[in-house]
C-alpha cells in the first residue's frame, strides 16, 4: 500500500534506499526506502522491535547498515551520500536527534549544554556571547523559550526537551529526529511541542517523529510510515488514513477495541483517609490522601511521574508505611510495611519498574513465577521446594497468560518486555487478589501486549477485584478507569467519574490547576 | 565478531570450558617459565608427579584440599547471595582457636562427645565472627568487603596474643603455640601414617549439604533471589535482612570448620602459620567453581594439586613455588573468560 506522494526531487532532504541491518538471525531493517521532503513532518510508527530506532540510529551514525545507501541534502539542497557510522558526519550533514532519554549534563547551564562540544574550547567567553546571540534569534524564530542560564537539574522535563531541540537547531539541523518525544510530557506540553514542530516545519525543517501513539501521529504528521518486523508496511499521507486503520497495519491484525462495561461497585477494598506517607530519597510525600476503591472498580491515578506516585504505590505494595491518617484494607486497618503481609492479605502488585522490582532476571521463569508463593504449602514441604509442583504451576500460568518463552526453565532475562509483564501479571492474578495495584502496567509495551494487559485488568475487575491504576497514559486511564484522581505534588484530588472528565481538564489538573482551571497553591 | 546470550548452557560446555581454561592457563604460565629458561614440560611433569604421582603425594593433596573445600564453600554460599565475605581467613582462625581452647584439656570427655563439640563450637565461633560485618552492613550500610577483610587482621593479632600469652603451651619450649589437642578431640586419620583425616569426609558432606541447601530448599531459593536481584526479592516479600544474616552465619560456620579441621585433624596445635591463606584461596576456589558447591570440591582439588605439586617441583628443580600462585591466578582469569563463553555464543559475521 504505497501511496507515495509525488515529490519534486529538489525538495528531498533525505533519501534512504534499501537500508538493511541484521543482528544475528534477526533482520531489524529489511530493505527500507524512505524519502523526506523539506518542511515535512514524517511519523515513523511501529511496535517495539519493528525497527524504528534501529533505522534512526543508522541515520544518526550509531550503527552501520549492512546494505543500502543514504543521501542527505547539503546546505545548497543537493543530495550527497552520507558517511555511515559516524554521528559527527551526521551532525555535519544537518541531522539532529533528540533521544528518548535526554543527553544533558545536569550540573551545567542550558547554554553550556547547547554549546557543549559544538566548537573548539578555545576562547570560551567570546564563543558564549556568540552562542547567546544565535540562540536568542533561534528562540525568537522557533518559539522555544528556555532560560539559558538555568542549571539543567532545576528544569522540568518539557524544558529539557526544548533544550535538546535547541541544541539540534543550534547545530543547524535541517532534519530533526525525535524518538518518542511525548512519552514524558503532559498533554499541554505535548500540544506546545506540536505547535513548535509545525512552526519549525513551516520554516523548512524536516521532522521525523518516532512514536507508537496513534492519536498524536494523526495530530502532528503530514505523512506516516509504518514499520513492522523491520519492513515498511505502509507509507501514506496522514490525511488519507485514520487511527484504527493505522493500528491494524502496525500490528498486522485487527485490534478489538477495549470496552469497559459499567458495573455496580461492591464494598470498599481500600480506604485511605488523610493518609500521609513520607517520600523516599527526596521524592515527594503523599500528603493527606483520601481515596476509596471498591470491588468491581478501577480507580485511575493520573499525574506526571514524580508527584507522589512512588509513595502511594509503596504504601499499597507494603514497601512504605504511613505515619499519619488511616489506611484500611478490606475494612480493617492494614498491617503495613511488609510486602509479604500485603501479598498474604490479598493485594496483587504490579510494579512500575518491572525489570528492577518485578523479576529476578538471572532466575528461571518458573522460579520467578514462584517468587510470591514459595512459602505456600503447595510449593514447599519440610523446607524443600516442591519443584515439580512449582514447574507444573508455572506451565499453567505460561499457558493461561500466553507468556512466550522457550519453557519454564528459560532464564527470565531473555524474555521480551511484553512477556515479562505477562509473567508478572500471571503471578499476580493467579492468586486472585481482591485489590490490585497496577503501576504503569503498560509502559513501553506493544499495542498487542497493551490490549492484553487491559483485557486482563478488566477481567479481574469483573471478577470482583478493586484496582488502583497509576498511569501517565491518559488514553489508558480514560479507557480503563471508572473514576480518576490526579496526583500533583503529593496531593491527591478527589476521584471524579471518568464520564465527567476531559483530557484537557486532566491535563490542567496534572499541571497543578484545580478542577475549575485556576492555579492551586503550590504548597 | 559479537557475543550473543545463550538461552541454556549445553552440558558438554560446562565440562569442556573449565578444562580448556586450565589448559590455557598452563599455556600462558609457560611464557614466563620459558623466559626464565625453565624446562616447561619437565616442570609441569614434576607438579603432576608431586601432587598425584604416589600414594603419599595423593594423600598430601587430599589433606591440602580439605580446608580449601570448607573455605571455598564459605565463599561460594556468601557470594551467591552477594554477601562479600572476604573474612574466611579470620573465621578459620577463630574456629581453630575455639577448637584448641576446648579441645586441649579444658574439657575431658570421650571422642563421641569431644569431636562433635569442637566442630559445633568452632563453626559457631566462625558464624558469630561473620555476624558482625553482616549486621553492620544491614544496619548501617557498612561495606562488608572492608570489614570482613580487616577483621582478618584483628583475629590474627588476637590469636597471636593468645598463643604468646594465656594459651601458650607451657611444654612448648617457648615456641608461640598452644597446647596440643587431646587425643579424644583429634579427628581420626582416614589412612594411617598420612595426613588425610576425617575432615575430608566432613568437607565432602558439607559440599553436598550446601548444594542441596542452595538448589533445593526454600532458604536457598531466597538466597539466590536476594543475590540476583535484592530489589525484586524485597518486593516479592522475601525477608532480605533475615536471609543475609542466615547466609552470613552459614558462611562463617563453614570457614570456622576449616580451622577446626586443620587444628584437630592435622597440626594438633595452633600456631600463627596454621593457614597459608586458606581463607583467601577459598575465594579463588569458589570463583573457579562458579559458586557451585559441588564444583567447589573439584576446584579445591585442582588448587591443592597445583600447590602441593609446585612445592615438589620447587624442591626438585629449584623453580620458586610461587609458580603455583601464578598458575592459580591465571586459571582464575581464564576461567572467567571460559564462563563468559558458556553463557554467550561467539558469532562471526
Amino acid at each position: 500500500m504505497n501511496e507515495s506522494v509525488y515529490r519534486k526531487p529538489e525538495d528531498l532532504v533525505l533519501r534512504l534506499r534499501g537500508i538493511t541491518k541484521r543482528f544475528g538471525d534477526l533482520v531489524a531493517n529489511d530493505a527500507i526506502d524512505l524519502d523526506l521532503a523539506r518542511g515535512e513532518i514524517l511519523a515513523l510508527l511501529g511496535e517495539n522491535g519493528a525497527g524504528k530506532t534501529t533505522l534512526m540510529n543508522i541515520l544518526f551514525g550509531h550503527y552501520v547498515a549492512d546494505a543500502g545507501e543514504a543521501h542527505v541534502a547539503d546546505a545548497t539542497g543537493a543530495l550527497a551520500p552520507l558517511r555511515g557510522g559516524s554521528p559527527h558526519a551526521s551532525l555535519l550533514s544537518g541531522i539532529g536527534m533528540v533521544h528518548q532519554h535526554f543527553a544533558l549534563a545536569e550540573n551545567l547551564s542550558a547554554l553550556d549544554n547547547i554549546a557543549l562540544g559544538t566548537d573548539s574550547l578555545f576562547r570560551p567567553w567570546q564563543q558564549r556571547r556568540g552562542a547567546r546571540r544565535k540562540l536568542a534569534a533561534l528562540m525568537e524564530r522557533s518559539g522555544l523559550q528556555v532560560d539559558l542560564d538555568a542549571t539543567v537539574a532545576t528544569l522540568s522535563v518539557g524544558e529539557r526537551q526544548r533544550i535538546e531541540i535547541l541544541k539540534a537547531l543550534y547545530r543547524d539541523a535541517r532534519i530533526l529526529i525525535l524518538d518518542e518525544p511525548t512519552a514524558v510530557l503532559t498533554p499541554q506540553e505535548s500540544e506546545r511541542l506540536f505547535g513548535t514542530l509545525r512552526r519549525l516545519a513551516r520554516d523548512g525543517l524536516s521532522v521525523v517523529f518516532i512514536s507508537h501513539k496513534l492519536a498524536e501521529v494523526m495530530t502532528i504528521s503530514d505523512r506516516v510510515m509504518v514499520l513492522r518486523g523491520g519492513r515498511v508496511v505502509a507509507d501514506v499521507a496522514t490525511a488519507g488514513t485514520d487511527g484504527p486503520r493505522l493500528a491494524e497495519i502496525m500490528v498486522g491484525r485487527p485490534i478489538p477495541p477495549t470496552v469497559r462495561q459499567s458495573m455496580e461497585p461492591g464494598e470498599a477494598v481500600l480506604e485511605l483517609a488523610e493518609a500521609h506517607v513520607p517520600g523516599e530519597h527526596n521524592r515527594p510525600a503523599l500528603t493527606e490522601a483520601n481515596l476509596t476503591v471498591r470491588r468491581h472498580e478501577i480507580v485511575g491515578i493520573a499525574g506526571v511521574s514524580g508527584n507522589g506516585q512512588a509513595a502511594l504505590s509503596n504504601l499499597i505494595c507494603g514497601l512504605a508505611s504511613h505515619d499519619r491518617g488511616r489506611f484500611e484494607l478490606f475494612g480493617r486497618a492494614a498491617a503495613v510495611g511488609s510486602p509479604a503481609q500485603m501479598i498474604a492479605a490479598g493485594v496483587g502488585r504490579i510494579p512500575e519498574d518491572r525489570l528492577h522490582d518485578g523479576i529476578v532476571g538471572a532466575m528461571t521463569v518458573w522460579e520467578n513465577l514462584l517468587l510470591e508463593d514459595y512459602t505456600r504449602p503447595a510449593f514447599v514441604r519440610a523446607r524443600f521446594l516442591r519443584r515439580g509442583a512449582a514447574r507444573a504451576n508455572a506451565r499453567r500460568i505460561i499457558e493461561a497468560f500466553d507468556v512466550r518463552c522457550p519453557g519454564p526453565e528459560a532464564p527470565t532475562r531473555l524474555l521480551s518486555g511484553g512477556n515479562i509483564q505477562k509473567l508478572i501479571l500471571g503471578r499476580v492474578l493467579n492468586r486472585q487478589p481482591d485489590l490490585i495495584l497496577a503501576n504503569q502496567p503498560t509502559r513501553g509495551l506493544d499495542i498487542g501486549a497493551v490490549t492484553y494487559v487491559h483485557r486482563r485488568l478488566l477481567e479481574a475487575r469483573g471478577a470482583g477485584a478493586g484496582i488502583v491504576l497509576i498511569s501517565e497514559d491518559l488514553d489508558e486511564l480514560l479507557t480503563l478507569s471508572d473514576r480518576i484522581a490526579v496526583l500533583y505534588r503529593g496531593r491527591l484530588s478527589p476521584a471524579v467519574a471518568t464520564e465527567d472528565v476531559t483530557i484537557r481538564r486532566l491535563g490542567l489538573m496534572m499541571a497543578g490547576h484545580d478542577a475549575e482551571g485556576s492555579a492551586a497553591d503550590a504548597a | 565478531m559479537r557475543l550473543e546470550p545463550r538461552s541454556g548452557v549445553p552440558v558438554h560446555l560446562t565440562v569442556l570450558a573449565p578444562a580448556c581454561a586450565v589448559v590455557l592457563a598452563l599455556a600462558l604460565t609457560a611464557i614466563p617459565l620459558l623466559w626464565a629458561d625453565v624446562p616447561v614440560v619437565r616442570a609441569y611433569g614434576l607438579i603432576f608427579e608431586g601432587a598425584l604421582g604416589s600414594q603419599f603425594a595423593l594423600t598430601e593433596t587430599l589433606a591440602r584440599a580439605t580446608p580449601l573445600i570448607f573455605t571455598g564453600l564459605a565463599a561460594a554460599v556468601a557470594f551467591r547471595a552477594r554477601l562479600w565475605n572476604i573474612g574466611g581467613e579470620g573465621q578459620l582462625y577463630v574456629g581453630a582457636l575455639t577448637a584448641v581452647a576446648i579441645g586441649s584439656g579444658a574439657i575431658v570427655a570421650p571422642p563421641a562427645v569431644m569431636i562433635p563439640m569442637i566442630l559445633l563450637l568452632g563453626a559457631l565461633a566462625g558464624a558469630l565472627l561473620m555476624l558482625i560485618p553482616t549486621v553492620l552492613k544491614l544496619r548501617l550500610g557498612v561495606d562488608e568487603v572492608v570489614t570482613t577483610l580487616l577483621l582478618n587482621f584483628v583475629v590474627l593479632l588476637f590469636v597471636s596474643m593468645m598463643i604468646e600469652g594465656p594459651m601458650k603451651d607451657p611444654m612448648g619450649m617457648g615456641w608461640p603455640q598452644t597446647a596440643p589437642v587431646v587425643d579424644a578431640a583429634a579427628l581420626p586419620k582416614l589412612i594411617a601414617r598420612t595426613r588425610v583425616h576425617t575432615g575430608l569426609i566432613l568437607a565432602l558432606a558439607a559440599a553436598v549439604a550446601v548444594w542441596v541447601l542452595v538448589n533445593r530448599t526454600a532458604w536457598g531459593f531466597e538466597m539466590r533471589a536476594v543475590g540476583a536481584n535484592p530489589a525484586a526479592a524485597r518486593f516479592a516479600g522475601i525477608p532480605v535482612a533475615r536471609v543475609m544474616i542466615r547466609v552470613g552465619l552459614i558462611s562463617g560456620a563453614l570457614a570456622g570448620l576449616a580451622g577446626v579441621g586443620e587444628v584437630a585433624g592435622l597440626k594438633g596445635y595452633l600456631t600463627l602459620d596454621l593457614s597459608p591463606g586458606f581463607g583467601y584461596s577459598g575465594i579463588v576456589v569458589a570463583m573457579l567453581a562458579q559458586l557451585n558447591a559441588l564444583a567447589v570440591v573439584i576446584s579445591a582439588l585442582f588448587v591443592a594439586v597445583v600447590f602441593v605439586g609446585a612445592d615438589f617441583m620447587s624442591r626438585s628443580i629449584g623453580v620458586s613455588s610461587y609458580l603455583a600462585n601464578l598458575i592459580v591466578a591465571t586459571s582464575l582469569l581464564t576461567m572467567l573468560a571460559a564462563s563468559l563463553a558458556t553463557r554467550y555464543r561467539l558469532r562471526w559475521r
